[in-house]
């Protein structure tokens, strides 16, 4: 299962991220990491991006991103 | 330690922990903060004093992490290596420190000397956290002070750990697995840079983290080089082999794990963690539906304030640019019966067109200090979070929302801050299709012409004729966008969109104002040049070649029959000697129209008598009341009304003998296609260095003629040019809405995107979809047999359809998308 399925209001524990080079840091960077728990807040008022939050902080993502992250539900 | 009068310390720290606000808190100086991921992108500099030492303090570009993949973290880098400070000052957000730290440990192993400034601590302790800044600082054997930032507290105590200084720590991240990997790699480095002074450990770190800099770094060492990185590549795939996980993903994990450690170390709950106060602001400010609509409100609520409340307050600073013009004057040559004195008619028409800029000071106050309001709440990345989707159909992003807003998406805006702001879109690709598409927006500038033509020729349909042209210029922006990174940008690289929503924030009146001063008074400062030295050129432009001799002696003689009805006139007073003396005479006018210009800047008496007690005799004489006074007043006002006649004409033959008059004939062929007759091409032209003098210069070209100088310049357009017709106001008005950018946006594009190339083409792009849009309009409704209006409505719905067809191809973005992501991992 991708992050990108995971409905608003959901939870789900980060096991890879697929994505490479400038993606992946900037994802890493923001708190995307193995074992994380995300939390999907919302998506945007046109469904793209979506607002997650881990540990009270909010980061958002395009659905295409979130695509790149594997995790497994809470 | 010798005596040093100067050190170098540089301030670090992640977008949002309150970096900028501690920059001012040492320095005092005036300086930017805001609530926006990256918002301080350029190196500030300022200082502090201690005693007999100077400080100076680097404030480096917020960044999350110290990668090679951004320019702001690449110069934080670059700085930091050089080693031009001796210390580093890491702001770290105490109510976030878990995020905090992931930088921290990264500046530690650079081997810089680290002090950590645990700010924000107001807030932690809102949320029910209280950090130990003991505790943190022995784990980390760097010094630790504690601040709250927009409060102004603890600046005493940190400027005293800044002058107490550190050392290098001894803290080590340990990765794990990854360590002996890491060790003969730094081996390897150092052996490479034959034991120089470099951080080898972090250089190692680094390379597992395939990062660019580092790689080409050691590539620069030749063959030896090549095999170290060979080696480095081999090391990472074994380990990758053995523990099913890349180096760059384990390295951030050892990071972030043991962040948290380190968090649950030195921070204590001292109350249960609920919903935090943004939370629950963003379930309304974000919300499916209320979203959209609170932004319209904004944005609204920004108009509003800025354009409409701001245009009232400048009715207060038109009489004082009026005053600043005529002190000026005063101190020119007299003015000339009909020809000004070279000095006078330059430095007049530069004053002129610096107030025309001057007059927006107080719109630019308020929507600066409404950005900074929005900024510092932390809204924007909330405005960009709601448009995103949208925008990014065409190319652009989330964050162009506010360069188009501060444009002027709907009326009145200025392309320059709208420019200067696409500095915080972290997409390369769509910040460059923002930059070229903000000046298409509708900048205050256009608007006298539109009002003008509106009023005019559209009389009857004047808001729908606003609504149109505010909104056309966006839908034609889009599609313009969307045709710029399908063709000339298709090459540039986009980056991801990944961004935090940063806590609410209430602003600081204080940082508010100061913030919005400082941008206006540097809005000012950069423009006011710029516009003087391109009104000296339009000047030139429009008054050489001079008219040949014969019509010079035909306006002459004119002149002087003007002169001798006047002095016939005035026989019967005693006053007709005296003023038959030429100079007496030119004062004489001089007087009269200092005296009107005073009285409609709204002098008072007291002022008035005041500004003419050096020439009591004169100014007694345009007072004198009884006959003598009537007749004089009499032939006046026919010698004014006569001068002014001339003065037009003479202006008017000059400018068609003109360069600028010249070139406008030259392109009347192609512009007739548009409607645009020459006389209109000159306006046109002389626009370049500034939009709002279009109108200006229509009225000298469209003069009043004989003693008809009450009409409206709109009224003289449709008389003079026989067959101006709606249609033709709207290909000009749709000109004017495309028209290129004035000199202050084309300097702003060049230094944005750091290319003359792009200057230049946001120069002359504009031209063609202008000229392209006008004729369009003009001779297809000309051909359908179409009016005005409904041709304006006609060329919005195939903009609308164009916009909306190219809204709608996505030409494989995604897979485009994919493709980079699949070389990015074969590389890896």
């Amino acid at each position: 299962m991708t992050l990108d399925e995971i409905r608003p209001g959901g939870r789900a524990r980060i096991q890879k991220n697929r994505a490479a080079g400038a993606v992946k840091q900037r994802m890493m960077d923001m708190g995307f990491h193995r074992g994380v728990t995300v939390e999907v807040v919302r998506n945007a008022p046109l469904v793209d991006p979506v607002e997650f939050m881990m540990d009270g902080q909010h980061v958002s993502l395009r659905h295409e991103e979130a695509r790149m992250i594997e995790v497994e539900t809470l | 330690m010798t005596k040093r009068k100067n050190r170098a310390v540089a301030l670090a720290g992640q977008p949002n922990s309150g970096k900028s606000t501690i920059f001012n808190l040492l320095t005092g100086s005036r300086q930017h903060v805001a609530n926006y991921p990256g918002v301080t992108v350029e190196v500030k500099r300022g200082n502090f004093r201690r005693g007999l030492e100077k400080i100076e303090l680097i404030d480096l570009p917020g960044t999350y992490s110290l990668t090679s993949y951004s320019s702001e973290e690449m110069v934080t880098r670059d700085f930091i290596l050089s080693r031009e400070a001796d210390l580093v000052v890491n702001v770290v957000d105490a109510s976030n420190l878990k995020r905090s730290l992931y930088l921290t440990f990264q500046l530690l192993e650079m081997g810089t000397p680290l002090l950590v400034d645990l700010n924000m601590t107001d807030i932690a302790s809102g949320r029910g956290l209280a950090v130990d800044g003991e505790a943190l600082s022995r784990e980390l054997g760097a010094p630790v002070a504690t601040t709250v930032g927009n409060q102004r507290k603890g600046g005493r105590e940190l400027r005293e750990a800044i002058a107490a200084g550190s050392k290098p720590s001894a803290f080590r991240l340990d990765y794990g697995p990854l360590e002996p990997a890491l060790e003969e790699a730094t081996s390897l480095l150092r052996s490479l840079f034959d034991g120089g002074n470099l951080p080898f450990r972090w250089m190692a770190v680094k390379l597992f983290e395939a990062d660019e800099a580092v790689r080409r770094k050691i590539l620069a060492r030749g063959e030896k080089g090549q095999e170290l990185l060979d080696r480095v590549a081999a090391l990472a795939e074994s380990f990758e082999a053995a523990e099913d996980e890349d180096p760059q993903s384990h390295i951030g994990l050892v990071r972030h794990r043991r962040a948290e450690e380190l968090q649950d170390l030195c921070t204590r709950r001292t109350a249960p963690a609920g919903r935090t106060l943004t939370d629950r602001i963003d379930t309304v400010v974000i919300h499916r539906f209320a979203g959209p609509l609170i932004l319209l409100g904004v944005v609204y609520g920004l108009y509003e304030l800025s354009i409409v409340q701001g245009y009232k307050l400048t009715e207060y600073v038109v009489p004082w640019l009026s005053r600043f013009q005529m002190a000026v004057e005063e101190r020119l040559p007299l003015a000339g019966f009909w020809q000004d004195p070279l000095p006078r008619a330059l430095v007049s028409d530069v004053v002129t067109s610096i107030n025309s800029v001057l007059i927006y000071i107080p719109i630019f106050l308020i929507l600066f200090a409404a950005i900074a309001v929005l900024e510092d709440v932390g809204y924007m990345p909330r405005m960009a979070f709601i448009l995103d989707r949208l925008f990014r159909r065409f190319g652009l992003h989330g964050q162009s929302t506010l360069p188009l807003i501060l444009g002027g998406v709907f009326v009145g805006g200025c392309a320059v801050p709208g420019v200067m702001a696409t500095r915080v879109i972290a997409d390369e690709k769509a910040r460059l299709a923002t930059i070229l598409v903000v000046p298409l927006m509708n900048c205050m500038a256009k608007i006298p012409l539109y009002t003008l033509l509106v009023s005019v020729f559209f009389a009857s349909h004047q808001g729908a004729m606003m609504v149109f042209i505010s909104t056309v210029t966006l839908i034609v922006a889009l599609a313009v966008a969307k045709v710029l990174t399908l063709t000339i940008l298709r090459k540039h690289p986009s980056s991801p969109f990944v961004m935090e929503m940063p806590s609410y924030h209430v602003p600081t009146l204080f940082g508010v104002v100061q913030r919005s001063v400082e941008r206006t008074w540097l809005f000012c400062r950069k423009i006011l040049t710029v516009i003087a030295l391109v009104a000296v050129a339009v000047f030139f432009l429009t008054h050489y070649p001079k008219l040949p001799a014969p019509a010079m002696e035909a306006f002459a003689l004119r002149a002087d029959e003007i002169r001798s009805s006047f002095l016939k006139a005035i026989e019967p007073t005693p006053y007709a000697a005296q003023l038959a003396d030429e100079e007496t005479f030119l004062k004489y006018l001089d007087v009269q129209e200092r005296y009107r210009q005073a009285r409609m800047a709204g002098m008072s008496d007291a002022a008035v008598k005041r500004k003419f007690a050096a020439d009591p005799e004169l100014f007694s004489l345009i007072q004198l009341r009884g006959d003598d006074g009537k007749t004089l007043d009499r032939a006046y006002k026919t010698l004014r009304r006569d001068r002014l006649t001339l003065i037009h004409d003479y202006s008017s033959a000059r400018l068609d003998s003109s360069i600028l008059g010249r070139m406008g004939q030259a392109l009347e062929p192609v512009t007739r296609f548009a409607g645009f007759s020459w006389k209109v091409n000159v306006a046109l032209l002389s626009s370049l260095a500034a939009k709002e003098s279009s109108v200006a210069t229509l009225g000298v070209i469209y003069r009043p003629q004989g003693d008809d100088d009450s009409r409206s310049l709109g009224a003289r357009m449709r008389e003079q040019e026989t067959g101006f017709t709606p249609l033709h106001a709207l290909a000009l008005m749709l000109f004017m809405a495309f028209y290129p950018p004035c000199i202050a946006t084309l300097l702003m594009v060049k230094v944005e995107t750091h290319s003359w190339k792009w200057a230049l083409f946001s120069l002359l792009y504009p031209i063609v979809l202008g000229l392209a849009a006008a004729s369009l309009v003009f001779t297809g409704g000309r051909m359908l047999g179409l009016t005005g209006f409904p041709a304006a409505w006609a060329f919005y719905g195939l903009a609308l359809a164009v916009t909306v067809l190219l809204g709608l191809l996505s030409p494989k973005e995604d897979a485009e998308y994919d493709d980079e992501t699949v070389i990015c991992a074969e590389r890896r």
